[in-house]
């Protein structure tokens, strides 16, 4: 065999194993039944939480021997059948595609919900969930807001404590959840932040190499698997990805932004990159990365988790801004350190978080010079025509003019 | 058609107190205006767990945003203001209230009396209940060149305040919220501030006693209030510039005294097109009003001697028709404890138990959600907790949608025809109930429909 037969043949396994992966995680992105999640917990005897965007401790519901799972909407393919008989026609599509899939017995697999404080459309379906599913543990997750980081602090490690003994209750544990379970947990989502980020870091230095596509599927099946599945998953994707990079396409570097609780369609991330755009930082699951850097895994393990949160979560629209000019400066720092020439808002419709922000935010970015378009979408949007225009003609503009 | 709006057009009816409170805004407003020229310290806040005892014993002026939307709603200025912060990119899916503010903040900060505000010394920020107001004073603080300060309010998802959830509040207040207030003042919160901020505080029970007398009359039947259109001027005082005022505490003894003295003469409330004596229809409202067109929805009600007897939205500065008051004797407490406990930052199961209990308490023949697009902290649920409350109650109830200040969304007719359609389902409900045979036959004998 010839050193170039065999280079051809490792970059065809390379790709065939690319697209298993790709394949594994689009099965579990498309099963709204969540049927690996519930064979999963029957294998292992264990139970199962479920949590809303944006933000949820999934390290105290992994250490209680539970599975975390995202709950992340039905997206384009779930048909709507009683969600509606819930919300007026104002309120975002997300919460009507959960109660359909809590509504059809999708979800009768969970033994408990959290819900984050996002918006007041999540927090209010925390109070519809125990109307509709008394027999579920439901707890609605006040994350601190407070720009005093002591006082912050001490109020999220009571939060973390509350979970840690309510979640042991559901596990059946003994009593709360061991500290010791805990830093094990915060060791194992350390590595899932870490190969997050590779994979990130990845996307931005070669676009061609990783298309937001596969990116996003493997971050969907990273919601509904075990964290020591998704580590093996991402790391075989990486270094299947880094032998098969496409071919360099003249495209634009773009930041998506607005996106990171009701999720857009598949079909809207492909567009916008088909369009003529590298999407080359995004908010897409943003919880998954809050956290910026590695949690302490030496000491007490909730302070460590609560001072992470505190000192260095990601800024994002569903945290009060302590500082008048992070928001001027935010998408000038993330389009700086992605190398971005444009930044894409896009935010479902009716999402106060992302719609209210979003005045802010670009007079921002425009102010340092930086060209922005906007769009809103539903999580079943199915038309992308417009989308594919406005991208399309955003792209030209940036290689025709650059920059403002 | 009722008594009230037969023959020829009345000019608007009003109650003493109306004409007392009017006065007292205009008084406010004027004193803010002189603001810049007398050296008053000015504070934006939120009336949904607004610090009034906490500010004023600083010397400080309140100035609270969503009242100025409101009213600007009321006096037919909202939809300019709208479009003006739309057409400087704001969505149009977000809250009319936020961008009624920033459109008139950019329109030159007139306020609705016809005065100027004054720029805001402090924004304190009081995140009680709803989302919005975070992402209010985020967009306000980008307009203004002043310190803002953030008080996080926990949500009460489990039903209640808990004890470290108490105690969060209080080391905000003390750690963040005071000391803000002792730079833009210039004063120390001392023993004379604290002895200020306690007799308040006691000036605060004692006006939230009387609001409670007030909006519990209304048991009697007939009801000597309409707690919802009524109802807001009622609140219009102890949710704003006044909870914590010798002020205050005069308007709610007379108001108090006008009820009593309407209820004991068997008399029902002043409508805009007169009294409402004779009511056919008792019901519970849950959500905020419409403002654009609040006579016109008023009227509808009127129209058909339907009273409002309980509702939800007069609960949104404060709830204290179940015990609560204010307490002196432990000032940071008993603000936190107010705090929590304002409507919007109830779960929905307290919020469904509240509906139930007044429609019991309250004897109501039915109930109505009007659904404002604006507020998904008041809306979004809503048709669950429509659901709930009629399984519970075993009381049919109905939903109609408009918006807070955007006159887009008040459709006239359509809420006109389901109202009517409502009240004529609970005719016949009653006439079933009675053994059949019949509409009509209101609480006191409803006349043949307009």
């Amino acid at each position: 065999m010839t050193e170039q037969t065999g280079q051809t043949e490792q970059a065809q396994q390379a790709q065939q194993a690319r697209e298993r992966i790709v394949g594994w995680a689009r099965e579990r992105y498309e099963d709204l039944s969540f049927g690996h999640a519930r064979r999963w917990c029957e294998e292992f005897q264990a139970k199962a939480i479920g949590h809303l965007p944006v933000y949820a401790p999934r390290e105290i519901i992994d250490a209680a021997g539970m599975l975390p799972v995202g709950i992340l909407g039905g997206g384009d393919q779930l048909e709507i059948i009683r969600g509606d008989a819930f919300y007026q026609s104002y309120i975002c599509h997300l919460p009507r595609s959960v109660i359909e899939l809590g509504q059809s017995g999708r979800l009768d697999f969970l033994s408990g919900v959290l819900f984050p404080s996002t918006c007041d459309v999540i927090r209010n379906l925390s109070g519809m969930w125990q109307v509709l599913h008394p027999e579920v543990y439901v707890r609605y997750v006040d994350l601190p807001q407070s720009d005093d980081r002591a006082i912050a602090q001490r109020f999220w490690e009571g939060e973390l404590r509350v979970l840690m003994r309510d979640l042991g209750r559901v596990a059946g544990l003994a009593g709360p959840v061991s500290d010791d379970a805990l830093r094990a947990s915060i060791a194992r989502y350390n590595d899932v932040r870490r190969v997050i980020n590779e994979l990130y870091n990845l996307r931005r230095e070669m676009p061609w190499t990783v298309p937001t596509e596969e990116l996003y599927l493997l971050l969907r099946a990273g919601e509904v698997v075990p964290p020591e599945l998704f580590i093996e998953k991402t790391r075989a994707y990486l270094e299947a990805a880094r032998a098969t990079p496409d071919r360099v396409r003249d495209r634009v570097r773009v930041v998506v932004t607005g996106a990171f609780c009701e999720q857009p369609p598949l079909g809207l991330l492909k567009t916008i990159e088909r369009a003529g755009c590298y999407i080359v930082d995004d908010d897409l699951l943003v919880g998954n990365r809050l956290l910026v850097g590695e949690v302490e895994t030496e000491g007490d393990p909730v302070a460590a988790l609560a001072r992470a949160f505190v000192e260095r979560a990601r800024e994002t629209s569903v945290i009060y801004e302590g500082d008048v000019d992070g928001k001027r400066t935010l998408l000038k720092r993330r389009a700086e350190a992605a190398g971005a020439d444009g930044v894409v808002f896009a935010a479902p419709s009716f999402c106060d978080p992302a719609l209210l922000d979003r005045p802010m935010l670009k007079a921002g970015a425009e102010a340092h010079g930086i060209p922005c378009i906007a769009f809103k979408y539903a999580e079943n949007s199915a038309q992308f025509q417009q989308f594919r225009e406005q991208a399309g003609t955003f792209a030209d503009a940036i290689k025709l003019w650059g920059g403002q | 058609m009722s008594q009230a709006s037969k023959g020829e057009k009345h000019e608007a009816a009003k109650d003493r107190s109306m004409v007392l409170q009017k006065q007292m805004i205009a008084e406010h407003y004027e004193r803010l205006e002189r603001a810049p020229e007398t050296g008053e310290p000015v504070v934006y806040t939120f009336v949904p767990g607004n610090l009034t005892e906490l500010i004023r014993a600083f010397g400080a002026l309140p100035v609270l945003p969503e009242i100025n939307a409101l009213q600007s709603g009321m006096r037919g200025r909202s939809r300019d203001f709208i479009s003006e912060a739309e057409r400087l990119g704001h969505s149009e899916d977000v809250c009319t209230y936020v961008k009624c503010d920033i459109g008139m903040l950019k329109s030159g900060n007139i306020g609705p009396t016809g005065t100027r505000l004054p720029k805001p010394d402090l924004l304190l920020l009081s995140y009680t209940g709803c989302y919005t107001f975070m992402k209010w004073f985020e967009l306000l603080r980008e307009e203004y060149d002043c310190p803002t300060v953030f008080l996080q309010v926990p949500y009460q998802g489990d039903g209640k305040l808990s004890a470290e959830h108490r105690d969060y509040i209080a080391q905000q207040l003390r750690g963040q919220v005071i000391p803000a207030l002792e730079k833009v003042t210039g004063k120390k919160y001392d023993d004379t501030i604290e002895a200020e901020l306690k007799r308040r505080l006691a000036l605060a029970a004692k006006a939230e006693d009387d609001l409670v007398a007030v909006l519990q009359s209304a048991k009697k039947k007939p009801s000597p209030i309409d707690a919802y259109f009524g109802g807001v001027y009622y609140i219009g005082p102890i949710f704003s510039a006044f909870r914590g005022t010798e002020e205050g505490v005069a308007y709610y003894e007379a108001l108090r005294q006008e009820v009593e003295a309407r209820a004991a003469a068997g008399k029902g409330p002043i409508t805009p097109d007169g009294p409402l004596d004779k009511q056919d229809y008792r019901l519970v409202v849950e959500g905020p009003p419409n403002w654009t067109h609040f006579r016109q929805f008023w009227s509808m009600f009127s129209d058909w001697n339907a009273v409002v007897v309980a509702s939800t939205y007069t609960k949104v500065g404060g709830v204290y028709d179940f015990g609560f008051r204010h307490d002196p004797d432990d000032p940071l407490g008993t603000m936190a404890d107010y705090c929590g406990g304002c409507y919007t930052n109830l779960n929905m199961p307290s919020r469904i138990d509240m509906l139930v209990d007044y429609i019991e308490q309250y004897s109501a023949d039915g109930f109505l959600i009007n659904s404002v697009k604006s507020c998904n902290s008041f809306s979004a649920g809503q048709l669950l907790m429509l659901r709930e409350v009629e399984k519970r109650t075993g009381i049919p109830g109905a939903f109609i949608e408009s918006d807070l200040v955007d006159p887009r969304y008040f459709s006239a007719a359509n809420i006109k025809n389901r109202l009517e359609s409502y009240l004529q389902m609970v005719d016949a409900r009653r006439a079933e109930r009675a053994g059949g045979g019949g509409g009509g036959g209101g609480s006191q004998g409803a006349e043949a429909r307009p």
